[in-house]
Protein backbone atom coordinates (compact mmCIF):
# COMPACT_ATOMS: atom_id res chain seq x y z
CA UNK A 1 0.00 0.00 0.00
CA UNK A 2 1.71 3.32 -1.37
CA UNK A 3 0.44 6.76 -0.62
CA UNK A 4 -0.91 7.23 -4.09
CA UNK A 5 -2.87 3.91 -3.57
CA UNK A 6 -6.31 4.75 -5.05
CA UNK A 7 -9.45 5.46 -2.66
CA UNK A 8 -11.57 2.26 -2.00
CA UNK A 9 -15.10 2.10 -3.14
CA UNK A 10 -17.47 -0.41 -2.49
CA UNK A 11 -20.24 1.85 -2.92
CA UNK A 12 -23.59 0.91 -4.37
CA UNK A 13 -25.20 3.63 -6.59
CA UNK A 14 -28.38 5.51 -5.17
CA UNK A 15 -29.48 5.83 -8.89
CA UNK A 16 -29.78 9.45 -9.10
CA UNK A 17 -30.47 10.11 -12.94
CA UNK A 18 -32.96 12.03 -14.98
CA UNK A 19 -35.01 14.05 -12.54
CA UNK A 20 -31.68 14.64 -10.53
CA UNK A 21 -30.31 15.94 -13.30
CA UNK A 22 -33.29 17.97 -14.38
CA UNK A 23 -33.02 19.52 -10.55
CA UNK A 24 -29.76 20.48 -10.90
CA UNK A 25 -29.97 22.07 -14.05
CA UNK A 26 -33.18 23.76 -13.41
CA UNK A 27 -31.55 24.91 -9.63
CA UNK A 28 -28.63 26.35 -11.05
CA UNK A 29 -30.18 28.77 -13.98
CA UNK A 30 -33.10 29.75 -10.87
CA UNK A 31 -30.23 30.52 -8.45
CA UNK A 32 -27.78 31.82 -11.11
CA UNK A 33 -30.42 33.90 -12.66
CA UNK A 34 -31.41 35.16 -9.49
CA UNK A 35 -28.01 36.36 -8.67
CA UNK A 36 -27.33 38.36 -11.64
CA UNK A 37 -30.55 40.50 -11.12
CA UNK A 38 -30.00 40.92 -7.47
CA UNK A 39 -26.13 42.21 -8.57
CA UNK A 40 -28.20 44.63 -11.41
CA UNK A 41 -30.44 45.64 -8.94
CA UNK A 42 -27.43 46.49 -6.45
CA UNK A 43 -25.95 48.18 -8.95
CA UNK A 44 -28.79 50.28 -8.96
CA UNK A 45 -28.68 51.71 -12.74
CA UNK A 46 -32.01 52.71 -13.96
CA UNK A 47 -30.85 51.17 -17.53
CA UNK A 48 -30.16 47.40 -16.17
CA UNK A 49 -33.88 47.44 -14.11
CA UNK A 50 -35.52 45.64 -17.08
CA UNK A 51 -32.37 43.37 -17.24
CA UNK A 52 -32.90 42.36 -13.55
CA UNK A 53 -36.91 42.11 -13.54
CA UNK A 54 -36.16 39.56 -16.61
CA UNK A 55 -33.60 37.85 -14.44
CA UNK A 56 -36.03 37.61 -11.24
CA UNK A 57 -38.63 36.17 -14.30
CA UNK A 58 -36.15 33.53 -15.24
CA UNK A 59 -35.34 32.85 -11.20
CA UNK A 60 -38.93 32.12 -10.48
CA UNK A 61 -39.97 30.15 -13.85
CA UNK A 62 -36.93 27.80 -13.66
CA UNK A 63 -37.64 27.17 -10.50
CA UNK A 64 -41.13 26.19 -11.03
CA UNK A 65 -40.19 22.33 -12.20
CA UNK A 66 -37.90 21.83 -9.43
CA UNK A 67 -39.73 20.86 -6.29
CA UNK A 68 -41.76 18.62 -8.74
CA UNK A 69 -38.55 17.24 -10.01
CA UNK A 70 -37.37 16.77 -6.64
CA UNK A 71 -40.86 14.86 -5.49
CA UNK A 72 -41.51 12.54 -8.32
CA UNK A 73 -37.98 11.68 -7.79
CA UNK A 74 -38.82 10.38 -4.24
CA UNK A 75 -39.30 6.61 -3.78
CA UNK A 76 -42.69 7.96 -1.26
CA UNK A 77 -43.42 11.01 -3.45
CA UNK A 78 -46.69 12.26 -1.00
CA UNK A 79 -43.85 11.49 1.87
CA UNK A 80 -42.00 14.70 0.44
CA UNK A 81 -42.95 17.08 3.97
CA UNK A 82 -40.80 14.04 5.99
CA UNK A 83 -37.68 15.97 4.32
CA UNK A 84 -39.16 18.70 6.95
CA UNK A 85 -40.97 16.89 9.51
CA UNK A 86 -39.79 14.31 11.57
CA UNK A 87 -42.08 11.57 12.18
CA UNK A 88 -40.58 9.47 14.24
CA UNK A 89 -43.16 8.06 16.58
CA UNK A 90 -41.93 10.52 20.28
CA UNK A 91 -39.54 12.16 18.69
CA UNK A 92 -41.74 14.03 15.96
CA UNK A 93 -40.53 17.74 15.00
CA UNK A 94 -38.71 19.93 12.59
CA UNK A 95 -35.90 18.06 10.71
CA UNK A 96 -33.17 19.99 10.15
CA UNK A 97 -29.55 18.77 10.00
CA UNK A 98 -27.18 20.98 9.49
CA UNK A 99 -24.14 17.72 8.33
CA UNK A 100 -26.78 16.74 5.70
CA UNK A 101 -27.09 18.93 2.70
CA UNK A 102 -29.83 17.20 1.37
CA UNK A 103 -31.43 18.44 4.40
CA UNK A 104 -29.96 21.73 4.69
CA UNK A 105 -31.22 22.31 0.79
CA UNK A 106 -34.64 21.58 1.41
CA UNK A 107 -35.15 24.49 3.64
CA UNK A 108 -32.50 26.56 2.03
CA UNK A 109 -34.64 26.02 -1.60
CA UNK A 110 -38.07 26.46 0.67
CA UNK A 111 -36.86 29.91 1.80
CA UNK A 112 -35.22 30.81 -1.83
CA UNK A 113 -39.04 29.61 -3.07
CA UNK A 114 -40.26 32.75 -0.99
CA UNK A 115 -37.41 35.11 -1.84
CA UNK A 116 -38.00 34.38 -5.59
CA UNK A 117 -41.99 34.86 -5.59
CA UNK A 118 -41.23 38.34 -3.56
CA UNK A 119 -39.70 38.82 -5.98
CA UNK A 120 -41.37 37.97 -8.90
CA UNK A 121 -44.41 39.98 -7.37
CA UNK A 122 -42.53 42.63 -6.91
CA UNK A 123 -41.24 43.09 -10.86
CA UNK A 124 -44.56 42.77 -11.85
CA UNK A 125 -45.44 45.21 -9.71
CA UNK A 126 -42.68 47.45 -11.13
CA UNK A 127 -43.59 46.70 -14.83
CA UNK A 128 -47.42 47.36 -13.87
CA UNK A 129 -48.99 44.05 -14.20
CA UNK A 130 -50.38 44.42 -10.72
CA UNK A 131 -51.97 47.82 -10.71
CA UNK A 132 -53.77 46.65 -7.35
CA UNK A 133 -50.24 46.55 -5.36
CA UNK A 134 -48.84 49.34 -7.12
CA UNK A 135 -48.68 50.96 -3.60
CA UNK A 136 -46.44 48.26 -2.76
CA UNK A 137 -42.73 48.12 -3.59
CA UNK A 138 -39.64 46.41 -2.30
CA UNK A 139 -37.17 49.59 -1.95
CA UNK A 140 -35.24 51.14 0.45
CA UNK A 141 -33.06 49.62 2.77
CA UNK A 142 -35.13 46.70 3.46
CA UNK A 143 -35.26 45.98 -0.24
CA UNK A 144 -31.35 46.33 -0.25
CA UNK A 145 -31.32 43.91 2.62
CA UNK A 146 -34.08 41.38 0.37
CA UNK A 147 -32.15 41.38 -2.01
CA UNK A 148 -28.64 40.81 -0.83
CA UNK A 149 -30.51 38.30 1.76
CA UNK A 150 -31.99 36.70 -2.06
CA UNK A 151 -28.64 36.58 -3.81
CA UNK A 152 -26.98 34.41 -1.15
CA UNK A 153 -29.79 32.12 -1.12
CA UNK A 154 -29.12 32.03 -5.02
CA UNK A 155 -26.06 31.32 -4.51
CA UNK A 156 -26.43 28.47 -2.23
CA UNK A 157 -29.19 26.74 -4.48
CA UNK A 158 -27.20 27.17 -7.75
CA UNK A 159 -24.11 25.80 -6.07
CA UNK A 160 -25.20 23.18 -2.83
CA UNK A 161 -25.99 20.52 -5.19
CA UNK A 162 -22.34 19.74 -5.88
CA UNK A 163 -21.82 19.81 -2.35
CA UNK A 164 -24.44 17.15 -1.59
CA UNK A 165 -23.06 14.82 -4.17
CA UNK A 166 -19.29 15.16 -2.71
CA UNK A 167 -20.94 14.08 0.51
CA UNK A 168 -21.11 10.39 0.37
CA UNK A 169 -18.90 7.58 -0.73
CA UNK A 170 -19.81 7.45 -4.05
CA UNK A 171 -16.32 7.36 -6.65
CA UNK A 172 -15.95 10.64 -8.03
CA UNK A 173 -18.35 12.75 -6.09
CA UNK A 174 -16.40 11.99 -3.04
CA UNK A 175 -13.62 12.54 -3.86
CA UNK A 176 -13.11 15.94 -4.74
CA UNK A 177 -14.23 19.23 -2.93
CA UNK A 178 -14.89 21.04 -6.06
CA UNK A 179 -18.16 20.26 -6.88
CA UNK A 180 -20.10 22.60 -5.32
CA UNK A 181 -18.01 25.62 -6.92
CA UNK A 182 -18.73 24.03 -10.08
CA UNK A 183 -22.12 23.15 -10.47
CA UNK A 184 -22.48 27.49 -9.42
CA UNK A 185 -19.63 28.62 -11.16
CA UNK A 186 -21.40 26.64 -14.54
CA UNK A 187 -24.66 27.86 -13.42
CA UNK A 188 -23.80 31.05 -13.06
CA UNK A 189 -22.27 31.13 -16.58
CA UNK A 190 -25.53 29.45 -17.84
CA UNK A 191 -27.75 32.07 -15.97
CA UNK A 192 -25.61 34.75 -17.95
CA UNK A 193 -26.20 32.91 -20.77
CA UNK A 194 -30.24 32.53 -20.21
CA UNK A 195 -30.26 36.49 -19.64
CA UNK A 196 -28.98 37.11 -22.73
CA UNK A 197 -31.31 35.51 -24.66
CA UNK A 198 -33.92 36.51 -22.97
CA UNK A 199 -33.36 40.27 -23.08
CA UNK A 200 -34.42 40.38 -26.53
CA UNK A 201 -37.76 39.61 -25.55
CA UNK A 202 -37.88 42.28 -23.08
CA UNK A 203 -38.14 46.51 -24.55
CA UNK A 204 -35.18 48.64 -23.32
CA UNK A 205 -33.14 45.77 -21.93
CA UNK A 206 -30.75 45.64 -25.00
CA UNK A 207 -28.51 48.18 -22.84
CA UNK A 208 -27.46 45.32 -20.63
CA UNK A 209 -26.63 42.70 -23.33
CA UNK A 210 -22.74 43.95 -23.15
CA UNK A 211 -22.00 43.60 -18.96
CA UNK A 212 -24.08 39.89 -19.20
CA UNK A 213 -21.98 39.04 -22.02
CA UNK A 214 -18.77 40.34 -19.82
CA UNK A 215 -20.18 38.13 -16.96
CA UNK A 216 -20.78 35.09 -19.04
CA UNK A 217 -16.97 35.30 -20.11
CA UNK A 218 -15.85 35.60 -16.64
CA UNK A 219 -18.58 33.12 -15.18
CA UNK A 220 -16.84 31.04 -18.37
CA UNK A 221 -13.31 31.41 -17.10
CA UNK A 222 -14.49 30.77 -13.32
CA UNK A 223 -15.86 27.37 -14.49
CA UNK A 224 -12.89 26.25 -16.82
CA UNK A 225 -10.72 27.00 -13.74
CA UNK A 226 -12.89 24.64 -11.42
CA UNK A 227 -13.33 21.97 -13.90
CA UNK A 228 -9.21 22.16 -14.05
CA UNK A 229 -9.52 21.90 -10.09
CA UNK A 230 -12.42 18.65 -10.40
CA UNK A 231 -10.09 16.76 -12.51
CA UNK A 232 -7.03 17.58 -10.78
CA UNK A 233 -8.23 16.43 -7.61
CA UNK A 234 -9.60 13.02 -9.20
CA UNK A 235 -6.29 11.93 -9.79
CA UNK A 236 -4.80 10.76 -6.26
CA UNK A 237 -8.25 9.18 -5.55
CA UNK A 238 -7.70 6.91 -9.17
CA UNK A 239 -11.35 7.97 -10.42
CA UNK A 240 -10.09 10.42 -13.24
CA UNK A 241 -10.91 7.45 -15.74
CA UNK A 242 -14.11 6.72 -14.38
CA UNK A 243 -15.84 10.76 -14.55
CA UNK A 244 -13.88 11.42 -17.95
CA UNK A 245 -13.39 7.86 -19.55
CA UNK A 246 -15.75 7.23 -22.79
CA UNK A 247 -18.70 7.94 -23.17
CA UNK A 248 -18.57 10.45 -20.56
CA UNK A 249 -15.80 12.15 -22.64
CA UNK A 250 -18.60 12.89 -25.29
CA UNK A 251 -20.58 15.40 -22.34
CA UNK A 252 -17.68 16.88 -21.68
CA UNK A 253 -16.88 17.81 -24.56
CA UNK A 254 -20.20 19.36 -25.12
CA UNK A 255 -19.01 21.25 -21.63
CA UNK A 256 -16.02 22.38 -22.84
CA UNK A 257 -18.17 23.90 -26.19
CA UNK A 258 -20.39 25.78 -23.97
CA UNK A 259 -17.62 27.28 -22.15
CA UNK A 260 -15.74 28.27 -25.81
CA UNK A 261 -17.96 30.88 -26.72
CA UNK A 262 -17.36 32.77 -23.44
CA UNK A 263 -13.16 31.74 -23.24
CA UNK A 264 -13.01 33.31 -26.71
CA UNK A 265 -14.72 35.95 -26.73
CA UNK A 266 -12.58 36.69 -23.87
CA UNK A 267 -9.77 36.28 -25.72
CA UNK A 268 -10.60 38.15 -29.02
CA UNK A 269 -12.63 41.10 -27.23
CA UNK A 270 -10.62 42.60 -24.76
CA UNK A 271 -12.01 45.79 -25.87
CA UNK A 272 -15.28 44.89 -24.23
CA UNK A 273 -14.19 44.78 -20.77
CA UNK A 274 -12.22 48.06 -20.99
CA UNK A 275 -13.98 51.60 -19.34
CA UNK A 276 -13.59 52.71 -22.54
CA UNK A 277 -16.86 51.47 -23.42
CA UNK A 278 -18.81 47.80 -24.42
CA UNK A 279 -18.72 47.30 -27.88
CA UNK A 280 -20.91 44.41 -28.40
CA UNK A 281 -23.92 44.73 -30.81
CA UNK A 282 -26.97 43.84 -28.66
CA UNK A 283 -29.19 41.82 -30.97
CA UNK A 284 -26.47 40.81 -33.28
CA UNK A 285 -25.69 37.52 -31.15
CA UNK A 286 -27.17 34.45 -32.50
CA UNK A 287 -29.43 32.45 -30.32
CA UNK A 288 -27.29 29.44 -30.85
CA UNK A 289 -24.46 30.84 -28.38
CA UNK A 290 -26.51 30.88 -25.44
CA UNK A 291 -28.06 27.40 -26.50
CA UNK A 292 -24.75 25.90 -26.35
CA UNK A 293 -24.04 27.54 -23.14
CA UNK A 294 -26.75 25.81 -22.29
CA UNK A 295 -26.56 22.83 -23.65
CA UNK A 296 -22.82 22.94 -21.81
CA UNK A 297 -24.45 23.05 -18.25
CA UNK A 298 -26.69 20.04 -18.79
CA UNK A 299 -23.84 18.06 -19.76
CA UNK A 300 -21.59 18.81 -17.42
CA UNK A 301 -24.29 17.96 -14.53
CA UNK A 302 -25.24 14.54 -16.39
CA UNK A 303 -21.53 13.56 -17.04
CA UNK A 304 -20.68 14.27 -13.16
CA UNK A 305 -24.00 12.26 -12.18
CA UNK A 306 -24.51 9.53 -14.70
CA UNK A 307 -20.16 8.83 -14.71
CA UNK A 308 -20.30 8.11 -11.31
CA UNK A 309 -22.97 5.93 -10.76
CA UNK B 1 -30.22 -18.47 24.82
CA UNK B 2 -28.89 -15.27 24.62
CA UNK B 3 -30.43 -12.70 27.52
CA UNK B 4 -31.89 -9.66 25.69
CA UNK B 5 -31.90 -6.26 27.66
CA UNK B 6 -32.74 -2.86 26.04
CA UNK B 7 -29.70 -0.88 26.74
CA UNK B 8 -27.59 -2.54 26.00
CA UNK B 9 -25.63 -3.16 22.83
CA UNK B 10 -26.04 -6.23 20.57
CA UNK B 11 -24.71 -7.37 17.46
CA UNK B 12 -22.91 -10.30 15.20
CA UNK B 13 -19.75 -12.31 15.20
CA UNK B 14 -19.32 -13.29 11.91
CA UNK B 15 -16.22 -16.20 11.76
CA UNK B 16 -16.01 -16.41 8.12
CA UNK B 17 -13.35 -19.48 8.70
CA UNK B 18 -16.50 -21.86 9.57
CA UNK B 19 -18.63 -20.33 6.85
CA UNK B 20 -19.33 -22.99 4.57
CA UNK B 21 -21.67 -21.17 2.37
CA UNK B 22 -24.91 -23.03 2.63
CA UNK B 23 -26.89 -19.86 3.00
CA UNK B 24 -29.44 -20.80 5.58
CA UNK B 25 -28.64 -17.31 7.20
CA UNK B 26 -29.88 -15.96 3.84
CA UNK B 27 -33.01 -18.24 3.64
CA UNK B 28 -34.05 -17.50 7.56
CA UNK B 29 -33.72 -13.88 7.06
CA UNK B 30 -36.14 -14.01 4.07
CA UNK B 31 -38.17 -16.47 5.75
CA UNK B 32 -38.38 -14.09 9.14
CA UNK B 33 -38.48 -10.69 7.40
CA UNK B 34 -41.47 -11.91 4.49
CA UNK B 35 -38.87 -10.92 1.61
CA UNK B 36 -40.05 -12.54 -1.39
CA UNK B 37 -35.92 -11.96 -2.95
CA UNK B 38 -34.76 -11.33 -6.62
CA UNK B 39 -35.02 -14.09 -9.50
CA UNK B 40 -31.55 -16.07 -8.82
CA UNK B 41 -28.95 -14.56 -10.98
CA UNK B 42 -26.11 -17.35 -12.34
CA UNK B 43 -23.10 -15.83 -13.11
CA UNK B 44 -19.37 -18.11 -13.38
CA UNK B 45 -19.45 -18.82 -9.44
CA UNK B 46 -21.95 -20.43 -7.01
CA UNK B 47 -23.06 -17.09 -6.01
CA UNK B 48 -26.46 -16.58 -7.12
CA UNK B 49 -27.73 -14.03 -4.68
CA UNK B 50 -25.01 -11.36 -6.09
CA UNK B 51 -25.28 -8.19 -3.71
CA UNK B 52 -26.54 -7.70 -0.34
CA UNK B 53 -30.00 -4.82 -1.11
CA UNK B 54 -33.59 -4.43 -0.64
CA UNK B 55 -34.62 -8.54 -1.16
CA UNK B 56 -31.49 -9.68 0.60
CA UNK B 57 -30.23 -8.35 4.21
CA UNK B 58 -27.87 -11.36 4.57
CA UNK B 59 -25.61 -12.49 1.32
CA UNK B 60 -23.02 -15.11 1.37
CA UNK B 61 -20.34 -14.12 -0.69
CA UNK B 62 -18.26 -16.34 -2.45
CA UNK B 63 -14.93 -14.91 -3.29
CA UNK B 64 -12.96 -17.48 -5.81
CA UNK B 65 -9.41 -17.78 -5.62
CA UNK B 66 -9.69 -20.92 -7.79
CA UNK B 67 -6.32 -20.54 -9.78
CA UNK B 68 -6.61 -21.04 -13.45
CA UNK B 69 -4.21 -23.50 -13.61
CA UNK B 70 -4.26 -27.40 -11.95
CA UNK B 71 -2.73 -27.20 -8.41
CA UNK B 72 -1.57 -30.35 -6.57
CA UNK B 73 -2.68 -30.81 -3.13
CA UNK B 74 -1.93 -28.88 -0.03
CA UNK B 75 -3.89 -25.55 -2.17
CA UNK B 76 -7.33 -25.99 -0.45
CA UNK B 77 -7.71 -22.29 0.14
CA UNK B 78 -10.08 -22.22 -3.23
CA UNK B 79 -12.57 -19.87 -1.70
CA UNK B 80 -13.12 -17.98 0.76
CA UNK B 81 -16.98 -17.45 2.38
CA UNK B 82 -18.03 -14.76 4.11
CA UNK B 83 -22.18 -13.55 5.07
CA UNK B 84 -22.37 -9.99 4.40
CA UNK B 85 -24.69 -7.88 6.25
CA UNK B 86 -25.34 -4.54 7.58
CA UNK B 87 -22.02 -3.67 10.21
CA UNK B 88 -24.74 -1.33 12.38
CA UNK B 89 -21.88 1.09 12.68
CA UNK B 90 -21.37 3.24 16.06
CA UNK B 91 -20.80 6.10 12.98
CA UNK B 92 -23.14 5.15 10.58
CA UNK B 93 -22.48 7.02 7.23
CA UNK B 94 -26.07 6.66 6.14
CA UNK B 95 -27.72 8.18 9.44
CA UNK B 96 -25.37 11.08 9.14
CA UNK B 97 -26.68 11.99 5.86
CA UNK B 98 -30.40 10.91 5.91
CA UNK B 99 -32.40 14.14 5.59
CA UNK B 100 -35.72 12.33 7.28
CA UNK B 101 -34.62 11.23 10.45
CA UNK B 102 -36.01 7.98 9.53
CA UNK B 103 -32.54 5.85 10.46
CA UNK B 104 -32.30 5.59 14.01
CA UNK B 105 -30.30 3.77 16.61
CA UNK B 106 -32.27 1.34 18.48
CA UNK B 107 -32.41 0.73 22.21
CA UNK B 108 -30.03 -2.28 21.11
CA UNK B 109 -27.38 -0.13 19.71
CA UNK B 110 -28.06 -1.21 16.11
CA UNK B 111 -29.03 1.15 13.16
CA UNK B 112 -32.56 0.73 11.92
CA UNK B 113 -34.51 2.18 9.01
CA UNK B 114 -37.99 3.00 10.31
CA UNK B 115 -40.08 2.18 6.93
CA UNK B 116 -42.47 4.55 7.95
CA UNK B 117 -40.79 7.89 8.09
CA UNK B 118 -37.93 6.79 4.99
CA UNK B 119 -39.59 8.45 1.98
CA UNK B 120 -37.00 6.78 -0.25
CA UNK B 121 -34.48 9.95 -1.19
CA UNK B 122 -31.72 6.83 -1.62
CA UNK B 123 -29.33 9.53 0.02
CA UNK B 124 -28.19 6.45 2.72
CA UNK B 125 -27.55 4.12 -0.81
CA UNK B 126 -24.70 6.77 -1.54
CA UNK B 127 -23.40 7.38 1.80
CA UNK B 128 -23.08 3.50 2.79
CA UNK B 129 -19.73 2.45 2.23
CA UNK B 130 -20.97 -1.41 2.02
CA UNK B 131 -23.18 -1.35 -0.22
CA UNK B 132 -26.03 -2.59 1.83
CA UNK B 133 -28.64 -0.73 1.59
CA UNK B 134 -30.98 -0.10 -1.60
CA UNK B 135 -34.45 0.58 -2.30
CA UNK B 136 -37.50 -1.34 -2.38
CA UNK B 137 -39.10 -0.51 -5.38
CA UNK B 138 -42.55 -1.56 -4.37
CA UNK B 139 -42.56 -0.15 -0.93
CA UNK B 140 -40.63 3.14 -2.05
CA UNK B 141 -38.17 2.67 0.84
CA UNK B 142 -35.28 1.58 1.63
CA UNK B 143 -34.21 -1.28 3.04
CA UNK B 144 -31.44 -3.07 5.11
CA UNK B 145 -30.67 -5.35 7.66
CA UNK B 146 -32.82 -4.20 11.32
CA UNK B 147 -30.77 -6.89 13.24
CA UNK B 148 -34.31 -8.31 13.49
CA UNK B 149 -35.47 -5.21 15.88
CA UNK B 150 -39.06 -7.85 16.27
CA UNK B 151 -37.23 -10.05 17.61
CA UNK B 152 -35.01 -8.86 19.74
CA UNK B 153 -38.26 -6.68 21.54
CA UNK B 154 -39.56 -10.20 22.22
CA UNK B 155 -36.37 -11.96 23.48
CA UNK B 156 -35.23 -13.95 19.89
CA UNK B 157 -32.17 -13.67 19.23
CA UNK B 158 -31.99 -13.03 15.47
CA UNK B 159 -32.82 -15.09 12.43
CA UNK B 160 -29.85 -15.51 10.66
CA UNK B 161 -27.81 -16.37 13.98
CA UNK B 162 -30.58 -18.84 14.73
CA UNK B 163 -30.11 -20.42 10.91
CA UNK B 164 -26.50 -21.02 10.82
CA UNK B 165 -25.14 -24.72 11.52
CA UNK B 166 -21.70 -23.76 12.20
CA UNK B 167 -22.16 -20.88 14.23
CA UNK B 168 -20.14 -18.60 11.95
CA UNK B 169 -22.92 -16.12 12.90
CA UNK B 170 -22.80 -15.32 16.36
CA UNK B 171 -25.25 -12.86 18.06
CA UNK B 172 -24.72 -11.28 21.40
CA UNK B 173 -23.64 -8.94 23.63
CA UNK B 174 -20.87 -7.07 21.70
CA UNK B 175 -18.75 -6.98 24.68
CA UNK B 176 -18.80 -10.63 25.15
CA UNK B 177 -18.63 -11.43 21.64
CA UNK B 178 -15.24 -9.43 20.90
CA UNK B 179 -13.85 -11.65 24.09
CA UNK B 180 -15.10 -14.20 22.22
CA UNK B 181 -13.51 -12.91 18.81
CA UNK B 182 -10.46 -12.54 20.12
CA UNK B 183 -10.13 -15.77 21.53
CA UNK B 184 -11.00 -17.05 17.89
CA UNK B 185 -7.92 -15.41 16.50
CA UNK B 186 -5.35 -16.29 18.86
CA UNK B 187 -6.53 -19.71 18.46
CA UNK B 188 -6.54 -19.14 14.91
CA UNK B 189 -2.85 -17.83 14.85
CA UNK B 190 -1.99 -20.77 17.48
CA UNK B 191 -2.92 -23.14 14.65
CA UNK B 192 -0.50 -21.72 12.08
CA UNK B 193 -3.62 -19.42 10.37
CA UNK B 194 -1.75 -16.44 10.56
CA UNK B 195 -3.93 -14.86 7.80
CA UNK B 196 -6.88 -14.59 10.32
CA UNK B 197 -7.38 -10.87 11.67
CA UNK B 198 -10.78 -9.14 12.95
CA UNK B 199 -12.11 -6.43 11.21
CA UNK B 200 -14.26 -3.81 13.08
CA UNK B 201 -13.35 -5.47 16.53
CA UNK B 202 -12.34 -2.05 17.37
CA UNK B 203 -12.51 1.60 16.84
CA UNK B 204 -10.47 1.90 13.54
CA UNK B 205 -13.14 1.26 11.44
CA UNK B 206 -16.28 3.71 11.65
CA UNK B 207 -15.66 3.69 15.26
CA UNK B 208 -16.04 -0.01 15.94
CA UNK B 209 -19.06 -2.21 14.28
CA UNK B 210 -21.50 -3.98 15.85
CA UNK B 211 -21.90 -6.54 13.74
CA UNK B 212 -18.00 -7.35 12.80
CA UNK B 213 -16.25 -10.23 11.00
CA UNK B 214 -13.30 -12.54 11.22
CA UNK B 215 -11.48 -12.41 7.66
CA UNK B 216 -9.28 -14.77 6.17
CA UNK B 217 -7.82 -11.95 3.85
CA UNK B 218 -7.57 -8.49 3.73
CA UNK B 219 -10.55 -6.77 3.87
CA UNK B 220 -10.62 -5.30 0.30
CA UNK B 221 -10.81 -9.06 -0.53
CA UNK B 222 -14.20 -8.81 1.00
CA UNK B 223 -15.12 -5.78 -0.75
CA UNK B 224 -14.62 -4.09 3.01
CA UNK B 225 -12.80 -0.65 3.40
CA UNK B 226 -9.29 -0.93 4.67
CA UNK B 227 -9.39 1.61 8.00
CA UNK B 228 -7.51 3.87 5.95
CA UNK B 229 -10.57 4.58 3.83
CA UNK B 230 -13.27 3.31 6.21
CA UNK B 231 -14.34 7.62 5.42
CA UNK B 232 -17.51 9.17 6.71
CA UNK B 233 -19.46 11.23 4.00
CA UNK B 234 -19.54 14.33 6.32
CA UNK B 235 -15.71 14.46 5.69
CA UNK B 236 -16.42 16.31 2.63
CA UNK B 237 -18.95 19.06 3.81
CA UNK B 238 -16.35 21.87 5.17
CA UNK B 239 -14.49 21.25 2.02
CA UNK B 240 -17.37 21.39 -0.66
CA UNK B 241 -18.59 24.24 1.29
CA UNK B 242 -15.56 26.02 1.35
CA UNK B 243 -15.11 25.73 -2.42
CA UNK B 244 -18.43 26.89 -3.27
CA UNK B 245 -18.02 29.95 -1.01
CA UNK B 246 -14.59 31.09 -2.69
CA UNK B 247 -16.29 30.37 -5.93
CA UNK B 248 -19.44 32.54 -4.83
CA UNK B 249 -17.36 35.49 -3.79
CA UNK B 250 -15.72 35.46 -6.65
CA UNK B 251 -19.24 34.84 -9.19
CA UNK B 252 -20.56 38.26 -6.64
CA UNK B 253 -16.76 40.33 -7.20
CA UNK B 254 -16.89 39.36 -11.19
CA UNK B 255 -20.56 40.05 -11.37
CA UNK B 256 -19.86 43.21 -10.23
CA UNK B 257 -17.19 44.16 -12.16
CA UNK B 258 -18.67 42.80 -15.35
CA UNK B 259 -22.37 44.02 -14.59
CA UNK B 260 -20.91 47.82 -13.86
CA UNK B 261 -22.15 50.53 -16.54
CA UNK B 262 -20.02 51.52 -18.82
CA UNK B 263 -20.23 54.84 -21.05
CA UNK B 264 -22.01 53.16 -24.30
CA UNK B 265 -19.77 53.45 -27.49
CA UNK B 266 -22.41 56.35 -28.37
CA UNK B 267 -21.89 58.23 -31.54
CA UNK B 268 -23.21 61.28 -29.69
CA UNK B 269 -22.57 61.92 -25.72
CA UNK B 270 -25.96 62.31 -25.33
CA UNK B 271 -27.36 59.13 -23.97
CA UNK B 272 -24.49 58.06 -22.52
CA UNK B 273 -24.04 59.56 -18.90
CA UNK B 274 -25.81 56.92 -16.81
CA UNK B 275 -22.88 57.06 -14.23
CA UNK B 276 -22.78 56.70 -10.41
CA UNK B 277 -24.50 60.52 -10.67
CA UNK B 278 -28.08 58.96 -10.71
CA UNK B 279 -28.60 56.07 -8.08
CA UNK B 280 -32.42 56.39 -8.43
CA UNK B 281 -34.09 53.58 -5.77
CA UNK B 282 -37.01 54.14 -8.03
CA UNK B 283 -36.67 53.01 -11.36
CA UNK B 284 -39.57 53.71 -14.16
CA UNK B 285 -42.75 51.52 -13.87
CA UNK B 286 -42.22 50.53 -17.72
CA UNK B 287 -39.21 49.63 -19.61
CA UNK B 288 -37.59 52.24 -21.48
Amino acid sequence: MTLAAPAQHFVDSPHWTWYILGYFFFAGLSGGSYVIASLFRLRGEPADEPAARVGYYAAFVALLPCPVLLIVDLGSPLRFWHMMWNTTPGDAGLNLKWGSPMSVGVWALLVYGAFATVSLVDSLVRDGKLPFLRRVRLGGWFGALFVVVGLVLGLFVAGYTGVLLAVSNQPVWSDTWALGGLFLASGMAGSAALLLFLLRYRAGAGASAGPLTVAERLYAVLELALLVIFALTLLPAGTFGLAFGFPWLLLWLVALAGLAPGIAGLVTSRSAVTPEGVAVPVHTASVAVPGLVLAGVLALRAAVIFSAQ
Amino acid sequence: MVDITPGRAYGFFTDTSVCIGCKACEVACKEWNALPGNAPAFGDGYDNTGTLDAQNWRHVAFIDNVPDETQGAGHGSAWLMMSDVCKHCQHASCMDVCPTGAIIRTEFDSVFIQPDVCNGCRNCIAACPYDVIAQNDEKGVAQKCTLCYDRLQGGLEPACAKACPTDSIQFGPLDELRELANQRVDDLHGQSVPQARLYGADESVYGGLNAFFLLMDEPERYRLPNAENAVLPGRNNLGGYLGALGTAVLAVLGGLFALRRRREPAPADGPSEVDQSERDPEPPEEGP
